[in-house]
């Protein structure tokens, strides 16, 4: 957060955001990499003055360019003159395919001698799990050549794009991976029930007597089923924690790999070594153990995979909005092809119902197109000539043509999924201490239960060495890391995920945290509580004259003019549908109006001096103007041949939602301060129609950082909403800078959040969506802890002195199995969130 | 008798259990120079990264090329959180993630939830 914001970059940035445009229609193609973090970035990318040929793909990289560029120039140089090896110098193209028919191992190595032996192919490599295949080739080399030779070999391949495939793979795999698990816990429950049953001779009936030859050999039995539901079902803890070992770390599958063997040995070295206990009380088993804790925790890793897959919906569903043919106009015809084969300024034909492949500009036709997917707001949108489009949205109604303005990786949806992704790759401020806690949890709990164990077998009761052994296995098998690992990131990805649903794109995991603990809002006045652009608001006729005809003596002689005010008055007298004339004579007094003659009457337009210069007399309008005034109006008078005929009112008009959006934040307990550069009177006035508490007025756009750090200095967590053009400085000073997009010119790297929709309201549901992913953040973490810090001492026996009770490895088992599904649920519950109503507001 | 003798071998593998998973720091690898002068490292990621420890030169940009060679979910990503950047690891995929260290000093890698550690040594 925070990050320092270098006053040496371009002020006029709409100019710069319009020349870096150009700039990308020009070389859509044009490659840059940012000299900070090295990653390739496109010629859209944040830019510095003094170095055109970089980019960067964030202020934070930006920043720290510009604090020492020396340090990075030469590094990016010598970067940029050598052609990248992607892994191997001489690989040039790398094609993924699906293979179907793969049934064993040894189909992976035909297929992959199969690849192989197509000329310019170095190197391949199947993934029987994935059932995919990744071929590095020598040459650019078409698929179709790879997919022939699979066929060859007797199985069947197909080309997939990773960029788009990449979620069906993971879906493959973690499929394939949850049948597995079933099956391994299906085997383990099944070889449980009878050893649950011979293992408790007091409990159940018709089982030999303790000491028995014929119990001796059931034992041995039991002994001998467990073993493959080790080997087999629990292999994973094993080659887990085998792996961890070797990186000298542990984790669950240390845990429960120790816990479950150490009860197989325990009882096995009993059946085959009776000796090795003096004592008969010892000679016992916990075959039980062994069988039931596996099949536990092995339901429990399969129910919590099941759930996780569920965590990153939202992504998939991102993917998939994703067209997949546009139909495009080419030499006259139309031809339908693969969406990634558009290209910039090619005309798409977009009928009823269709998705719109690309972001582009409509040329011609009309619809309303439904915009939900992609901004969150559920009412389709009017397009005509002129208006811009977003790929993967839905045409509803009419017909249209428009012409590519970004295709491939530089569409907004790309742009939207990259971002998601990473955000959700980042981590949440709170996590990085959950994280420095987990690095010791495993080992703490491994030097626990051996503590454990020494206690009961140094002051326990008889037989002290079975009391050890069961309250360290107890001990190994509760505790769970998996459910603290898994409470911050499952959430942020379901938080993030649901965000980007309804338009609100989340940078990282610390401007999602940030965003909760905001207690002001400062909301930029003009473009976000307003719409940034004036139309006329009142009309007054005085004696002789009626509405429609001072409209259009106005509108007529502000034709001429370009002020933006007159283009409101005449835009106005459009939407009545009167009919303007052209005026002679059209002059404009700088700082005071125009006059013109429209029609042989001499019309003047503007403030009172104007009219005491033309000797107009002001008469009743100097009330009305007051009152309009007030309001936070301009006003003009209209004067006609001399005398006095009306008064046009025209201001920036405040957007429908707005209103609502900051009752909405108010109810969020939030401070909302209104900056404006407009005077006092005029902020005043729109502060009070939306209900603003706090206005900021007369701020120079300069200084709107400085006073984001006053607000700052008064000790609370400012959040500032603009439209991330004008207000880059001040949105990089706030806590979290949430950016307003308007339709496909979202300032992506500008906020920390992006507001897709232009709309005050996603402030408030992005606000909203924090503190529920936080507050789900928070009831995971407590739930893991409070699990953990009570789990772990009572499975040790600390309450047995006083009450007795002494948990049982079976309980230990299913309570740790669920608890790390608990978590996952619980994250998945956010999926629920839906941004509060109108309604409920009022 | 045999109580004391539990109690010493106990003592003595809560030692050993100490020093191997939080005192013994391996040495690590050093990240080779490609041709286009980026520091290189491929990291095998199977129920851990190998190597794990990678030593890097401060100021010169990095490449560590992930290739995830198991079907676990839990190392499904890996996350440079100093650096800023993280990656998906699909299953037998190299994955090159690419960044510059600037200040020297220790700085972890890991999976998502934190279970897979790595440290990247800048000098």
């Amino acid at each position: 957060m925070n990050p320092s914001y270098p006053l040496d970059i371009p002020v006029d940035w709409k100019a710069y955001i319009d020349d870096m445009n150009a700039m990308n229609t020009k070389a859509k193609d044009v490659k840059l990499r940012d000299p900070v973090c090295g990653m390739k970035v496109n010629s859209t990318a944040l830019r510095v003055d003094t170095h055109p040929e970089l980019g960067f793909c964030s202020e934070h990289c930006r920043s720290r360019f510009l604090a020492d560029p020396e340090r990075y120039v030469a590094a990016t140089v010598a970067d940029e003159t050598l052609p990248t090896p992607p892994d191997r110098a001489e690989v040039i193209g790398g094609i993924h395919l699906s293979v179907d028919g793969m049934t064993c191992a040894s189909c992976v190595s035909t297929v992959e001698s199969a690849l192989k032996s197509v000329p310019g192919v170095i190197d391949a490599r199947v993934n029987f799990a994935a059932s995919t295949a990744t071929v590095d080739t020598g040459l650019e080399l078409p698929a179709s050549v790879l997919t022939d030779a699979v066929s060859k070999a007797g199985y069947h391949a197909e080309e997939i794009d990773p960029e788009v495939d990449t979620s069906d793979v993971e879906r493959i795999e973690s499929e394939n991976r949850y049948r597995l698990l079933m099956r391994k816990f299906w085997f383990a429950a099944i070889v449980s029930l009878p050893v649950i049953y011979f293992s408790y001779p007091e409990v159940f009936p018709g089982i030999p007597e303790k000491g028995s030859t014929a119990l001796w050999w059931i034992w041995l039995a039991m002994g001998v089923l467990t073993l493959p539901v080790l080997a087999w079902s629990g292999s994973q803890f094993f080659t887990g924690a085998a792996a961890a070992f070797r990186h000298r770390s542990a984790n669950m599958h240390t845990l429960i790999a120790t816990g479950i063997s150490a009860a197989w040995l325990y009882s096995t070295v009993a059946v085959l070594f009776p000796g090795f206990f003096p004592d008969e009380m010892l000679r016992d088993v916990f075959y039980d153990v062994t069988s039931v804790v596996t099949a536990l925790v092995v339901l429990g890793t399969a129910l919590e995979l099941r759930a996780r897959a569920r965590t990153s919906e939202a992504m998939k569903k991102l993917i998939g909005l994703q067209a997949k043919t546009a139909r495009v106009v080419r030499d006259g015809d139309k031809i339908d092809i693969p969406v990634n084969e558009v290209v910039l300024g090619d005309v798409v034909v977009v009928r009823p119902g269709e998705k719109v492949p690309v972001d582009g500009t409509v040329v011609s036709g009309s619809s309303a197109v439904d915009e939900s997917m992609v901004t969150g707001e559920p009412i389709p949108v009017e397009k005509t000539e002129g208006a811009t489009v977003i790929g993967a949205t839905i045409n509803r109604t009419g017909s249209f043509k428009f012409q590519a303005t970004r295709v491939g990786k530089e569409t907004m949806l790309a742009q939207i999924i990259r971002m998601v992704r990473d955000a959700q790759g980042s981590k949440a401020p709170i996590q990085r201490t959950v994280d420095k806690v987990s690095g010791y949890f495993v080992p703490a709990v491994m030097i626990l239960a051996v503590a454990t164990f020494m206690t009961w077998y140094t002051f326990g009761p008889s037989p002290a060495l079975i009391y050890a052994v069961i309250t360290m296995v107890t001990v190994l098998v509760i505790a769970c890391p998996c459910a603290l690992g898994l409470a911050t990131p499952t959430s942020l990805m379901v938080g993030i995920g649901k965000g980007a649903e309804n338009g609100i794109l989340i940078r990282s995991g610390d401007a999602l945290e940030t965003a909760h603990r905001i207690d002001a809002v400062v909301v930029d006045k003009t473009g976000t509580v307003t719409r940034g652009e004036p139309s006329l608001t009142d009309l007054t006729a005085f004696e002789g004259y009626n509405e429609d005809e001072i409209l259009r003596l106005a509108a007529s002689a502000e034709r001429g003019s370009e002020h933006p005010l007159g283009e409101a008055i005449v835009q106005a007298a459009a939407e009545r549908g009167l009919s303007l004339s052209d005026p002679d004579q059209f002059s404009a007094v700088p700082g005071h109006g125009i006059e013109a003659r429209v029609d042989g009457h001499e019309v003047v337009l503007g403030t009172l001096k104007l009219m005491a210069d033309r000797g107009v007399a002001a008469g009743p309008a100097e009330e009305v103007l007051e009152q309009l005034s007030e309001q936070g109006k301009t006003a003009m008078v209209v004067g006609v041949d001399g005398a006095l005929a009306g008064i046009v009112a025209v201001a920036d008009t405040i957007k429908e939602d707005s209103t609502e959006a900051i009752a909405r934040l108010h109810r969020l307990g939030l401070e909302v301060v209104m900056l404006t550069g407009d005077n006092q009177r005029t902020a005043a006035a729109i502060a009070r129609s939306v209900g603003i508490d706090r206005v900021l007025a007369e701020v120079l756009p300069d200084e709107k950082a400085t006073q984001i750090k006053l607000l700052q200095a008064e000790g609370k967590t400012v959040a500032m909403v603009g439209d991330g053009i004008n207000d880059a400085p001040a949105l990089a000073q706030a806590d979290v800078g949430l950016a307003m997009g308007t339709g496909t010119d979202v300032a992506m790297e500008s906020g920390d959040i992006t507001l897709v929709k232009g709309s005050l309201t996603g402030v408030a549901t992005a606000i909203e969506l924090s503190k529920a992913t936080m507050r789900n953040i928070h009831q995971n973490l407590v739930g893991a802890f409070a699990y953990n810090t009570l789990g772990i001492p009572i499975a040790a026996g600390l309450l047995y002195p006083w009450f007795g009770i002494l948990l049982s490895p079976l309980i230990a088992g299913a309570a740790m199995a669920f608890s790390s599904v608990t978590v996952v649920t619980n994250a998945n519950r956010l999926r629920r969130f839906k941004p509060a109503h109108r309604e409920e507001v009022s | 008798m045999d109580v004391v003798l539990v109690n010493v071998a106990g003592l003595a593998l809560i030692g050993l259990i100490a020093w191997y998973f939080w005192m013994s720091k391996p040495d690590g690898t050093v990240a080779g120079i490609t041709s286009d002068g980026t520091q290189e490292a491929f990291i095998v990621v199977k129920g851990g990264y190998s190597p794990d420890t990678i030593r890097v030169k401060a100021g010169t940009p990095v490449r560590l090329v992930f290739n995830r060679q198991e079907s676990d979910p839990c190392s499904e990503r890996v996350v440079l959180d100093d650096f800023g950047v993280s990656a998906d690891l699909p299953q037998g995929s190299n994955v090159p993630v690419a960044f510059t260290p600037t200040e020297p000093g220790s700085y972890e890698f890991a999976c998502q939830m934190g279970m897979l550690r790595g440290t990247i040594l800048v000098s």
